[in-house]
């Protein structure tokens, strides 16, 4: 049998964050770590190429007055259940996935593939775990179609998914999962491979400049 | 001195010694000849057991993360078990081109076994749009060469149900097996514990977001 999660009564934590919480959450999942190496990209695993990307992005965050809460800060394993498990008591209102791999271009947006849940049929006390994303599914579309416009504005190649990882369906927050891939279209940057500084950079300060404009667009729907 | 008989006997049995060798030369050179020919005229293409038919796969595409239908003429058999088997074990041969845009080793014997079960409700009883389950079982050396990453390990699921979905339209639900066991992933990323609709998969398909 599914297990249950329990969450406030009266909605999506999102609706109720600004008047708990003074600051904006942010959860930042590493991929993989400690034994699971997760895909090779060269002579680095995946896991290390995550961790540097999370930990550079919670610089900016913090920065920029950001509550954030990392999954992982070394060379850990985690389980899925645990980095959702994270990710549900820090009551975020913005949780995302990094990854990285050297097949495709640019970077990959992907939601959980996970049906909405109808609010007919929605009881925000108990969900099931494995599926406890659903309930947040369209505000994770919102969320990604934020992170795509960032991207896009700082000229990064971006292709949009679903799927189905173990660790976002059980989030529950507005999730997305980027997977970095070496940018490999003819755009005015240039072709750039996973190691390129100048790519990361652009990478890590468009994702910092989509959760700042989420943020906003937050704060502006919990003032009408 | 040798006897004048044991010399001609001597000369006699050389003499037979060389005929022999170069008979026997030349009867290896023959056999090889015709082994040679044998190999030529050997099948270089499978017998067609069954008809050719026309299949939809849906190709996916590592570049634009996309999965678009590619229609081929294949034999298929009539067996819908080994009808599936056989259009997945194509899907995953081009996957296994050099030149594939979704690279993926293994080909056709990735797929070690395809079972189609009529999904049942709570009391036992078939669905009666007769809608199945198709239960896919790969090999373990399909799991282990796949590459890791979120893009391609979701498009080869994607890949698989959509075109069990399209050729079979009956098939509403798709499971995963490796090597006949539950896996929790494909790669280190995509699911494999979960019963994945294909009516999801459509939507995916439809243009990511």
């Amino acid at each position: 049998m599914a297990a249950l999660i329990a969450i406030p009564a009266s909605g999506p934590i999102f609706a109720q964050a600004p008047a708990a919480a003074p600051r904006f959450v942010v959860v930042l999942d590493a991929a993989h770590g400690g034994d699971d190496a997760g895909a090779r990209l060269g002579s680095e695993a995946e896991k290390a190429y995550t961790l540097a990307l999370s930990i550079r992005l919670r610089s900016l965050l913090m920065a920029r007055g950001f509550g954030v809460v990392t999954t992982r800060e070394s060379d850990t394993s985690l389980e899925p259940g645990s980095r959702a498990q994270i990710a549900n008591h820090a009551n975020a209102q913005a949780c995302i996935s990094l990854h990285a791999t050297e097949s495709g271009s640019g970077v990959h947006l992907f939601v959980s593939s996970l049906a909405p849940v109808q609010n007919a049929h929605f009881d925000a006390r108990f969900l099931p775990w494995k599926t406890a994303q659903a309930a947040w599914i369209m505000r994770s579309l919102s969320f990604a179609g934020v992170v795509n416009s960032a991207l896009s504005h700082a000229t990064v190649h971006v292709t949009l998914g679903r799927t189905a990882l173990p660790a976002i369906d059980s989030m529950t927050c507005p999730t997305v999962a980027v997977e970095v891939a070496p940018e490999q279209s003819t755009n005015a940057q240039g072709p750039a491979s996973l190691d390129d500084p100048d790519y990361q950079a652009r990478v890590v300060d468009a994702l910092a400049a989509a959760l700042v404009e989420w943020r906003s667009q937050a704060r502006e729907a919990s003032q009408q | 001195m040798i006897p004048r008989h044991q010399t001609v006997l001597f000369i006699v049995l050389l003499a037979a010694s060389v005929i022999m060798g170069v008979l026997l030369w030349n009867q290896l050179r023959r056999a090889h000849d015709r082994l040679l020919r044998g190999e030529d005229s050997a099948p270089t293409q499978a017998p067609q057991v069954a008809p050719a038919e026309q299949a939809t796969l849906m190709v996916a595409n590592d570049a634009d993360n996309t999965v678009q239908p590619r229609i081929l003429s294949l034999p298929l058999p009539q067996n819908p078990e080994a009808r599936a088997r056989a259009i997945l074990g194509k899907l995953l041969d081009l996957y296994a081109a050099p030149d594939a845009a979704h690279p993926v080793p293994g080909g056709a014997s990735s797929i070690e076994q395809l079972f189609l079960v009529p999904i049942a409700d709570s009391k036992g009883t078939a669905a009666p749009d007769g809608s199945e389950l198709a239960v896919v079982n790969l090999t373990p050396a399909f799991a282990a060469g796949h590459p890791s990453g979120l893009e391609t390990e979701s498009l080869t699921v994607l890949s698989i149900c959509s075109t069990l979905n399209a050729n079979l339209p009956h098939v509403t639900e798709v499971r995963f097996l490796v090597d006949g066991e539950p896996r929790a992933t494909l790669a280190g990323h995509a699911d494999l514990t979960r019963t994945y609709l294909t009516s999801e998969d459509a939507v995916a398909a439809g243009g990511g977001l």
